[in-house]
């Protein structure tokens, strides 16, 4: 799909946020279920860059680690891919403070999702360091580069481009897993949702909006890893200027 | 030429599990020299220049570089394997161009050039570019500075890519097969620049190549590989005029042939 036509989508599902409350049985409902659209975008974004940061180090430490930090990074990678995200939120809600570490549901969430979208991300990541070319790397050594220089400067630029399209799939699915932060309460979208619902009994104009509004932060999501998409491959045509 | 080699390999041997690539190499190497390196495909001839620039470790044997070993150091008085720092500091002296070109995409022709002179060599970003600047232009690319590989010819690409190499200021080139991607039409001003580059230069260069008329008109020594061995070396006007070696000749009249 084009980039002009996700905006059309975001615009056309703003609009019909808009035009839903103007009509009293829904507005009603709106400013409470913003409020947790709100929490639901800030666990997102900050799960977002906490994932990238762990993707990366744990895609380097796999591949060019010692090898204890290759299995550090391999641990954390089975572990977080392997269990279920919501098992991971109570594990580090309801679990850790058993041993005396008590965090707050809001770091938690953050922590728990952004650590599994991760290990995730981290095999995305090492998918895309290791389909650079040899020639890269044999050119780099051939001028007598570092190995840090050889990732730093060739490699990870190159890299990049192609982690952008499945980190994109994975960040949706971060912004769809914050529904699970209403199981260690905290008022998310989804939580809202859910206890309008069960007060009031009106289902229809409560997921309505709902549905609209995720739809709305996921088309965000996407039209901005399009745009970095389209820069970046532009970079890759473009680099360090001179 | 003086007669202490700049490159000397001392039975140098390279396997590849069962196969053996290169069987105990010697190769004297001396300062200046034109050496051009041919032979039928799977001949090791390309590996040798692979050692060369540390891209394939040996299995036996030492490489030495201006009188240091390469791919070992001294340690009390004895060879051990080289480490990271070491093969980095004898390493500087060589650079190496490649068949498939290997520029970084994401970089113009200039920022190729200036990348390793600024970030190995710690050169300020004017010096490096007007060293730059220099080579562009002597490889005929003034104009397409701020061109980006995928926006140039194979020709043009492999010229950045000597031009990249020689900002480093190497002692020894390497060519690796530099002519073999190129579409017949381009070859030339390749060989154009590197013929340049061999009378105005005091460079030492080692070049594989297929390219039979360019090493008999250019280099100074051809060496004939075959199964990992030297066959026969010698003279241009000796090794292509009268070939002594029965393995030289069916190779020779192969690739004449072939035109």
């Amino acid at each position: 799909m084009g980039i002009r036509t996700l905006i059309v989508m975001l615009v056309a599902s703003l609009l019909v946020i808009a035009i839903l409350a103007t009509q009293p049985a829904y507005s009603l409902f709106l400013p409470q279920l913003l409020e947790g659209a709100l929490l639901t975008a800030q666990i997102t974004v900050l799960g977002a860059l906490l994932a990238v940061v762990m993707g990366v180090l744990a895609a380097l430490g796999k591949l060019y680690g010692p090898a204890p930090v290759r299995w550090l990074a391999n641990i954390y990678i089975e572990i977080f891919r392997g269990t279920s995200a919501l098992v991971q939120l109570f594990w580090l809600f309801f679990v850790l403070p058993q041993f005396g570490i008590s965090l707050e549901a809001y770091t938690v969430a953050v922590l728990a999702l952004g650590l599994n979208i991760g290990a995730y991300g981290a095999e995305c990541a090492r998918g895309a360091i290791t389909s650079v070319a040899r020639g890269q790397w044999e050119a780099a050594t051939a001028l007598n580069m570092t190995r840090g220089q050889m990732l730093r400067r060739i490699i990870l630029p190159q890299a990049f481009v192609a982690m952008i399209p499945p980190w994109g799939n994975l960040f949706i699915e971060l912004l769809k897993s914050t529904a699970l932060v209403s199981l260690i309460t905290l008022s998310d979208l989804a939580f809202k949702a859910q206890e309008m619902n069960q007060t009031t009994m009106k289902t229809i104009p409560i997921f309505t909006l709902v549905l609209v509004i995720y739809l709305a932060m996921s088309l965000v999501i996407t039209i901005g890893m399009r745009y970095l998409e389209g820069r970046a491959s532009r970079g890759l045509a473009r680099g360090r200027t001179v | 030429m003086t007669d202490k080699p700049i490159v000397r390999f001392d039975k140098v041997s390279k396997r590849y599990g069962p196969l053996t690539v290169l069987d105990s190499l010697e190769l004297d190497i001396f300062r200046g020299e034109k050496v051009a390196i041919i032979g039928p495909s799977g001949s090791g001839k390309t590996t040798v220049l692979r050692m060369l620039m540390t891209l394939e470790t040996i299995d036996d044997g030492v490489i030495w570089v201006d009188g240091e070993p390469l791919t070992h150091m001294e340690r009390n008085g004895k060879l051990v394997r080289a480490d990271q720092a070491h093969i980095r500091k004898i390493r500087a002296r060589i650079g190496m161009v490649f068949q498939s070109f290997n520029l970084f995409p994401h970089m113009t022709a200039m920022a190729n050039c200036i990348e390793a002179p600024m970030t190995v060599l710690g050169m300020k970003r004017q010096d490096a570019e007007a060293r730059a600047a220099d080579l562009l232009d002597m490889v005929g690319l003034a104009q397409k500075k701020e061109h980006y590989p995928s926006q140039l010819s194979g020709g043009q690409q492999q010229r950045v890519a000597i031009a990249r190499a020689l900002a480093m200021r190497p002692k020894i080139m390497l060519f690796d097969e530099v002519t073999s991607a190129l579409d017949p039409e381009l070859v030339g001003e390749v060989l154009q620049v590197i013929r340049k580059l061999g009378s105005e230069h005091d460079l030492t260069m080692l070049m594989v190549t297929h390219q039979m008329g360019f090493a008999k008109e250019f280099a100074d020594r051809i060496c004939f590989f075959y199964q990992g061995k030297i066959c026969e070396q010698g003279h241009p006007k000796e090794f292509f005029g009268s070939p002594k070696n029965d393995r030289t000749k069916q190779f020779l009249h192969a690739v004449l042939e072939a035109g």
